[in-house]
């Protein structure tokens, strides 16, 4: 069997990013496996604009993002298989993949980093009644066949979601001639980026519908109809409230779920709210030597985040192999109040590798707020945060001095201000 | 001229079809739908009932218990899933428990294995069954199956061996004559000397077709399911409650032959013939009962809701018999459950008491009623996948990750005799699309690979009827 320094599984903008961080690092042994038959991911077929503002300062769309990031890693000289897919990861860190030039292969790695990405949320998920006919997608679906097909699934169309994908759908779908007649959305925020509420619904007159959900469709071919109602505090449908819409196409924005098959049937332990691993400030999961980086281990919004986090988890990777002691004592990192969760989960007080930033969410739209992180009683730092939207990730710093100090668990909180 | 023309290709029709197809007779068998098996044979509970459950003395008892014991042994020769699993009848309190002493007479009298369990020897191998539950009569030889699967199977036997299908032929009227009947279909007329109605829900419709008095009356009974994530792995057992007269057999608990659990069903009446939508009562009675017999169930891990009819008649019991004043006319009608496990004894039925009656049955010498076992990749040994990819690198590109189906097999069920030729065709054969995203990355993939395969455009491929097209117009 075959052994690599590192396995990295996904070659879409986590996996290259990882690649070419763990090469500056000085490891060269490593390969990509991709199940498609080009490396960027999800990226292709995001040909909108917007991406690399954090990363290359300038806007790109999704493909030229991640041709940056193809050519770091050929130039770097990364090893990528194509059409490679992972059947099977084990805890003692031996994947299975298959494609169609060596058939089933069996390879080991000193370390495997997953950057395995994620699924959007299907209409089983959710509990819309009625009929099952064609023309109910999810939105990046109808982003794959319209931006790498070259088809458009539909004229007149429903968006059940406000998550970034529908509403890029929602600009891109009336650009191409079809007629949105709506985007419904459950909560009563967007769970979108604001500039995308703008820019994909405002400027096109499409009304938003917060507060509102589908709940039920018509059609026994082709979709012909759909239902929307309002929904009550406890999103709970109220009766009374229905309206109707002749619509051929009924788009679904409704939420993103890490790719997570992998590492639960290896034991990793899974956070419930991200639905992805747990990880440790190096990026490493439950099981020693498996890293996991990108929307296979948390949703993001912006892909900068993604190649950012994801050469996190490289360095982390690059520091085990170099390196594989006991690091000593765990303090956790827990989500406090309005909080969602915490990316990292733990720090290591007694082995320190620099500072920690750490990558949470609120749990609902604030105007004012403050950022609290305590220790047991003490509090180490407030911050005071304006304007926090659950569709936007947040970001906090541990500096090295602080985790050094810390005996007692960390709780990161944000407390709202009202005026 | 056909000697017999069977409507209806569920299963019901196609089991009949395979048994027919080993004599010398013409056959057609004709369907509205786009594919085999897309009514009440696509959408229930999946099980092979051994035949503890209907009432001595009728017809569902006595097909139900022949048809059970023939059917693994036709899913070992169609190369069938045929998973022996076992149903757990659980009992919470004193009344029920008196009620299994029926479902064991009836057992007794039918030579239907069985054993009793105690609440907690049943919990020990059911974590997830209710602590209310105080006895348990487990029958070990209940199997599920992909009932589609099984259809699709006995479609392909038949028409191999000569038997002539027709798609898409929704059975307008039907002309009595001097020998026999003038089916007219929207693009055909059918010569026949004999008809089985196996027509599901519609029985009643077709049969009015020749008689004035079709003797039976069909309102459909909607069952409604939740389906589970196969990383749920939520029970090893069928587990039924104890079945009452009103509500059937209650809300089960399903482990599907790919490991998925099926939540379901209710059973309520409708009008409409085709109102196989889902609705939030259906599905909330489904939520409500589960917890009858089952705790924490894991609801949130539902990938998919769907909705089946079964066509349950005024008779309470299959009506197998020849239309009044339409000889050679024959009604397989009110096959409700346990229809599915009733099948192969149901056509047997029908062939020694209506088929031979105007036939003298001659066997054909080169009919084969086998076929060969479709592959199944991951399934299949690293060696043996290894040697078929080298063979066909087509086997080693995988489409759908979720469960693992490559381009090869996909390839396979479309060129297969009775083939896909829709992407759900598609995933009723080979899965992609079953798990958990639910075709959100493959269905792309699909539908270029049936594009490629059926030589049509992409636009006009279809989800599952000839209307039901996915991509409405090219972009540039």
């Amino acid at each position: 069997m075959k052994n690599y320094q590192a396995i990295i599984i996904g070659g879409g903008s986590a996996g290259l990013s990882a690649a070419v961080t763990l090469k500056k690092n000085g490891i060269e042994d490593i390969v990509i496996l991709e199940k498609d038959c080009e490396p960027g991911g999800i990226l292709e077929q995001c040909i909108h604009n917007g991406f690399g503002l954090q990363t290359f300062k300038e806007q790109l769309s999704g493909p030229a993002y991640a041709e940056r990031y193809v050519r770091m890693a050929e130039e770097a000289g990364v090893l990528i298989k194509l059409n490679t897919m992972v059947t099977k990861m084990t805890a003692d860190r031996i994947v299975e993949y298959v494609n169609p030039e060596e058939g089933t292969v069996k390879i080991s790695g000193d370390a495997i980093i997953l950057a395995v990405g994620c699924y959007e949320r299907a209409r089983g998920a959710i509990n819309i009644l009625g009929t099952r006919p064609a023309g109910v997608y999810t939105a990046g679906q109808a982003q794959r066949y319209l931006n790498i097909e070259g088809y458009l699934v539909g004229r007149r169309v429903f968006i059940l979601g406000s998550g970034d994908i529908g509403l890029i759908m929602a600009r891109r779908m009336t650009l191409e001639g079809a007629k949105v007649l709506g985007v419904a959305e459950i909560m009563p925020y967007s769970n979108g980026l604001p500039r995308n509420i703008k820019q994909c619904l405002e400027d096109f007159d499409i009304p938003l519908y917060l507060s509102h959900t589908v709940t039920k469709t018509f059609g026994k071919d082709r979709l012909e109809r759909i239902e929307l109602s309002e929904v009550d505090e406890n999103r709970r449908p109220v009766p009374g409230t229905e309206q109707y819409f002749d619509v051929d196409t009924l788009l679904l924005s409704v939420g993103l779920i890490p790719e997570n098959h992998l590492a639960d049937e290896a034991g990793i332990v899974m956070n419930r709210i991200t639905r992805g691993p747990v990880v440790d400030d190096t990026y490493m999961t439950s099981v020693p030597g498996i890293f996991a980086c990108g929307n296979g281990l948390h949703v993001h919004d912006l892909v900068d985040f993604v190649s950012l986090q994801a050469a996190r988890a490289a360095e982390g990777a690059a520091g085990y192999l170099k390196d594989r002691k006991d690091r000593g004592r765990i303090q956790k990192v827990n989500p406090g109040e309005n909080v969602s969760y915490t990316v990292p989960a733990c720090v290591h007080p007694e082995d320190v590798r620099g500072n920690v930033e750490f990558f949470f969410r609120v749990r609902k739209p604030m105007d004012e707020a403050v950022l609290e992180i305590t220790s047991g009683d003490k509090v180490i730092r407030t911050m005071k945060k304006k304007k926090l939207m659950p569709s936007e990730m947040e970001r906090a710093i541990l500096t090295a001095k602080e985790i050094e100090g810390l005996s007692e668990d960390v709780t990161i909180a944000v407390k709202e201000v009202l005026s | 001229m056909y000697d017999i023309i069977i409507i209806g290709a569920g299963i019901t029709g196609t089991m009949l079809a395979r048994d027919l197809s080993a004599y010398r007779l013409k056959v057609a068998l004709i369907d509205k739908e786009n594919d085999i098996a897309n009514g009440t044979t696509m959408a229930n509970s999946a099980i092979v009932h051994t035949g503890y459950d209907p009432k001595e003395g009728t017809l569902k008892a006595k097909l139900n218990v022949t048809g059970a014991r023939r059917y693994e042994q036709i899913c070992r020769d169609l190369g069938c899933k045929y998973k022996v699993v076992g149903a757990y009848i659980a009992a919470c309190g004193e009344d029920e428990e008196e009620h299994l002493k029926i479902l064991e007479e009836n057992a007794v009298k039918r030579g239907i294995p069985y054993e009793y369990l105690s609440g907690d020897e049943a919990r020990r191998e059911e974590e997830h069954l209710s602590d209310n539950v105080t006895r348990v009569l487990n029958f070990p030889t209940t199997a599920v199956i992909y009932p589609w699967e099984v259809a699709i199977a006995c479609a392909e036997v038949a028409v191999k061996n000569g038997t002539d299908l027709f798609l898409n032929e929704e059975v307008a009227s039907i002309d009595k004559k001097e020998n026999g009947y003038t089916v007219h279909t929207s693009s055909h007329d059918f010569e026949t000397r004999m008809v089985i109605n196996a027509a599901g829900v519609f029985t009643e419709k077709i049969a009015a077709m020749v008689t004035d008095d079709p003797g039976f009356h069909i309102t459909p009974r909607r069952g409604e399911y939740y389906v589970l994530d196969q990383d749920a792995r939520y029970v090893n057992h069928i587990i039924f409650p104890v079945p009452t007269p009103v509500k059937g057999k209650g809300v089960l608990a399903v482990p599907t032959v790919y490991g998925n659990t099926l939540i379901g069903p209710n059973s309520d009446f409708v009008e409409d013939l085709d109102d196989n939508g889902t609705s939030d009562e259906g599905l909330a009675y489904v939520r409500n009962n589960i917890g009858k017999t089952m705790k924490d169930v894991p609801l949130y891990r539902s990938i998919r809701t769907f909705a089946g009819l079964r066509p349950t008649s005024d008779r309470h019991d299959f009506v197998i018999e020849e239309a009044k004043g339409a000889p050679a006319f024959v009604n397989a009608a009110s096959i409700e459950s346990p229809g599915l496990a009733s099948a192969p004894g149901v056509s047997q039925y029908i062939i020694e008491q209506f088929v031979k009656k105007y036939f003298d049955l001659q066997e054909n010498p080169d009919a084969v009623m086998s076929r060969e076992a479709p592959v199944i990749l991951s399934e299949l040994d690293e060696e043996a996948r290894n040697e078929l990819i080298r063979k066909n690198p087509l086997y080693g590109r995988i489409i759908c990750r979720c469960e693992q189906v490559s381009e090869g097999e996909i390839v396979d069920c479309i060129r297969r005799v009775c083939g896909a030729r829709s992407v759900k065709g598609v995933k009723k054969r080979v899965r992609p699309g079953m798990g958990r995203c639910q075709g959100g990355f493959c269905e792309p993939l699909v539908l270029e690979i049936l594009s490629r395969e059926l030589h049509i455009k992409p636009t006009e491929v279809v989800l599952d009827s000839v209307k039901s097209g996915i991509l409405e117009s090219e972009n540039r």
